[in-house]
């Protein structure tokens, strides 16, 4: 038998028991849709919806296969750097007469050996994915400028350009966002429907124990890895024909955004806690913010500035309020502490 | 004396009525309260506020309602997010410096097809992505002009290198690409070009390839910066280093930035352009453009305010005028 909720016993209470983290992110995404209509008469058109969320494709596409890892309270920091290399790989491919089909098979054999790296140096070493990323990250860009140094490519044919930056067919939404919605239903179902994905909770909640439950802790772990790799080489082909232009400085510091997004999303930073659904709204909501501050002119370094104290606040927050309920419990202790 | 009276108010007389004409021919036909976007290849950079404020300039002399918006970054996709913000805000024309040729074609077509003029300044994307590409100067002669330079100064022999930008910015390219066809007539044959350097339009990267250039190249004679960051960042170098006067230093920059070092005998003598005027004119061609005025042929003129008629040349390119060279005797006269 479940114990009856506790009766709400203060705003924050009554917050999280109407709408609980992810329900206040979607909240405030049309919050901010509404500002921004508010701010510009231009803010809300199909054609600027439309472009502002083409705008964060690839910071969407490796939201997901972050928020995978964040949940069994892992990381990848290098994600930015694979999307670099892919992208340099591919253009110097594409520049070497490999036909397309092979050359983006190619890159994400190359992201995929990426993110196997990462996994490897985290499961068989032990060694923290904090530390091995921020290693990574460096290599990973390093190797894409040994790759295409300074050039940039950019004679990429149309028909994959098209992919990159059109619309799809007899709609406003961008061909990137209408595969990143698909591979979120994906992994929506992977991570809430699948035993696979109740066990990445039960590892992140308490990896000993889910050892001792006969779950397959490194070989679950070094998968979301490869994962991420793969995701981070899809956003590298996207970005690619998005801007039909390999460069090995592509998406540098993509990879706060991203972990902006999860984070803000309530996939707790420690593991075990955290949806898809969470993660997605929060690419939108700062995809809108920026959208709408961008529209009336406010400068890039405010714009940064933004994201900076939404990061901030997305550790912040979720944290007091699990200190405001853990005080509560403890004055008023009850039998429903487990929430 | 007679005759000199006489021919001055000849000459006042011709003043003012070509500037009446000036004012009868452009005034009416510009539309008024434009919206203009400029958007420079990043707003931190010294040349491009200047520029830009060219631009604003003349906005405000046509009663056109201009702004300058624009990424801290130089990176080749930095700017779509502010192209498609002047798609959504519905502006009558946009002005940019281009970061790539090409990573911007889709985007800026897509503004074209919405009505949107399009001019380039200085640095251009490939032709179908703009109407207008105004050039501060024509190509080659920037870059035979400066190697005419350095030429001059190192008595045309010893090894010499160039500090560009980055490796894929238009105008750099195109510059050293006239710089190595000057290179080739018989008076340069004891000048030899050993190193093409990039310091990526970065203060930091500038300063310290310039010192790379100079430990690696014992024979090093002189170098050319075509880009007012690098040749700043450069002679800040070179002020400090006992090859100060030895190794000459020149190629592109602004009076307010090298004036310490052209007085203190670091660098002899640097070109460029009134950046304030490729901004100015950019500003009144496209506006000419946005009031159809002109449509981009070749062949078609329009008036630039203060600067004067102008006439648009082949593939929608208007050239500003020669560089200009600046040394110690002339540099105070600038305040750029």
């Amino acid at each position: 038998m479940k114990p009856a909720p506790p009766a709400p016993s203060s705003l924050v209470a009554r917050l999280r028991g109407l709408l609980g983290w992810e329900a206040t992110i979607i909240l405030l995404v049309f919050v901010a849709l509404l500002a921004g209509a508010l701010l510009s008469p231009d803010f809300l058109t199909a054609s600027n919806l439309s472009f502002l969320t083409a705008n964060f494709s690839e910071v969407a596409l490796m939201a997901l296969s972050m928020t995978l890892l964040v949940i069994v309270a892992e990381i990848d920091l290098s994600v930015a750097s694979i999307l670099g290399l892919c992208s340099s790989l591919l253009g110097v491919l594409w520049a070497a007469h490999v036909p397309m089909p092979l050359a983006i098979a190619l890159t994400f054999v190359a992201g995929g050996l990426a993110g196997l790296l990462n996994g490897l140096l985290v499961t068989r070493l032990g060694l923290p994915s904090l530390a091995v990323t921020i290693g990574t990250l460096a290599l990973y860009r390093g190797l894409a400028y040994a790759l295409l140094g300074d050039r940039a490519i950019a004679d990429f044919p149309a028909a994959y350009t098209n992919l990159g930056f059109g619309m799809v067919p007899g709609t406003q939404i961008p061909i990137p966002i209408a595969l990143f919605l698909v591979l979120a239903i994906l992994t929506t179902v992977l991570l809430h429907a699948t035993a696979f994905g109740r066990g990445l909770y039960a590892i992140g909640a308490n990896e000993v124990a889910a050892r001792f439950a006969g779950l397959r802790v490194e070989r679950v772990k070094l998968t979301l890895f490869v994962l991420s790799g793969l995701m981070a080489a899809l956003a590298g082909v996207v970005y690619t024909f998005r801007f039909s232009s390999a460069r090995a400085d592509n998406a540098t510091g993509f990879e706060l955004g991203v972990i902006a997004a999860v984070l803000l999303g309530g996939v707790s930073i420690f593991g075990g806690r955290g949806s898809v659904v969470g993660a997605v709204a929060a690419v939108f909501l700062i995809g809108i913010i920026n959208g709408a501050l961008t529209i009336v002119d406010v400068s890039n370094e405010v714009l940064t500035i933004v994201t900076g104290l939404l990061l901030i606040g997305s550790v912040l927050v979720p944290n007091l309020l699990g200190r405001l309920r853990v005080a509560r419990e403890r004055r008023q202790p009850r039998g429903d502490a487990v929430s | 004396m007679k005759n000199r009276t006489l021919m001055v108010s000849a000459l006042s007389a011709l003043t003012i009525t070509l500037g009446l004409g000036v004012a009868l021919a452009q005034t009416p036909a510009l539309t008024k309260g434009l919206k203009i976007t400029l958007l420079p290849k990043n707003i931190n950079n010294p040349y491009n506020v200047i520029e830009t404020s060219g631009g604003l300039a003349a906005a405000k002399e046509i009663g056109a309602a201009a702004k300058v918006v624009g990424p801290s970054d130089a990176g080749a996709s930095s700017q779509v997010s502010y192209i498609n913000t002047a798609i959504a805000q519905r502006q009558d024309a946009l002005i940019l410096a281009a970061n790539d040729a090409n990573a911007l074609l889709p985007y800026l077509k897509r503004a074209a097809a919405g009505g949107m003029k399009i001019v380039t300044m200085d640095s251009d994307t490939a032709p179908e992505g703009r109407t207008l590409f105004i050039n501060q100067a024509n190509s080659e002669g920037i870059g035979r002009a400066q190697v005419q330079l350095l030429g001059k100064l190192t008595n045309y022999s010893g090894d010499i290198a160039i500090l560009s930008a980055t490796p894929n910015a238009t105008n750099q390219n195109t510059w050293i690409k006239w710089m190595q066809e000057e290179l080739k007539l018989p008076k340069y044959k004891n000048m030899h070009l050993v190193k093409i350097a990039y310091g990526n339009d970065d203060d930091q990267k500038s300063f310290t390839e310039m010192q790379g250039l100079i430990q690696a190249y014992p024979n090093l004679k002189g170098v050319i910066s075509p880009t007012t960051v690098g040749i700043s960042a450069g002679a800040r170098y070179l002020s400090t280093s006992p090859l100060k006067g030895k190794v000459m230093l020149t190629g592109l920059g602004t009076p307010n930035q090298m004036r310490q070092f052209v007085k203190d005998g670091t660098v002899s003598a640097f070109q460029l352009w009134n950046p304030a005027d490729v901004g100015y004119l950019a500003t009144y061609a496209a506006a000419a453009l946005a009031s159809k005025q002109i449509t981009g042929k070749t062949g078609e003129t329009f008036m630039a305010g203060k600067l004067g008629k102008y006439t648009v040349g082949k593939n929608g390119e208007i050239v500003l005028g020669p560089p200009y060279t600046f040394d110690k005797s002339n540099i105070d006269k600038f305040n750029f």
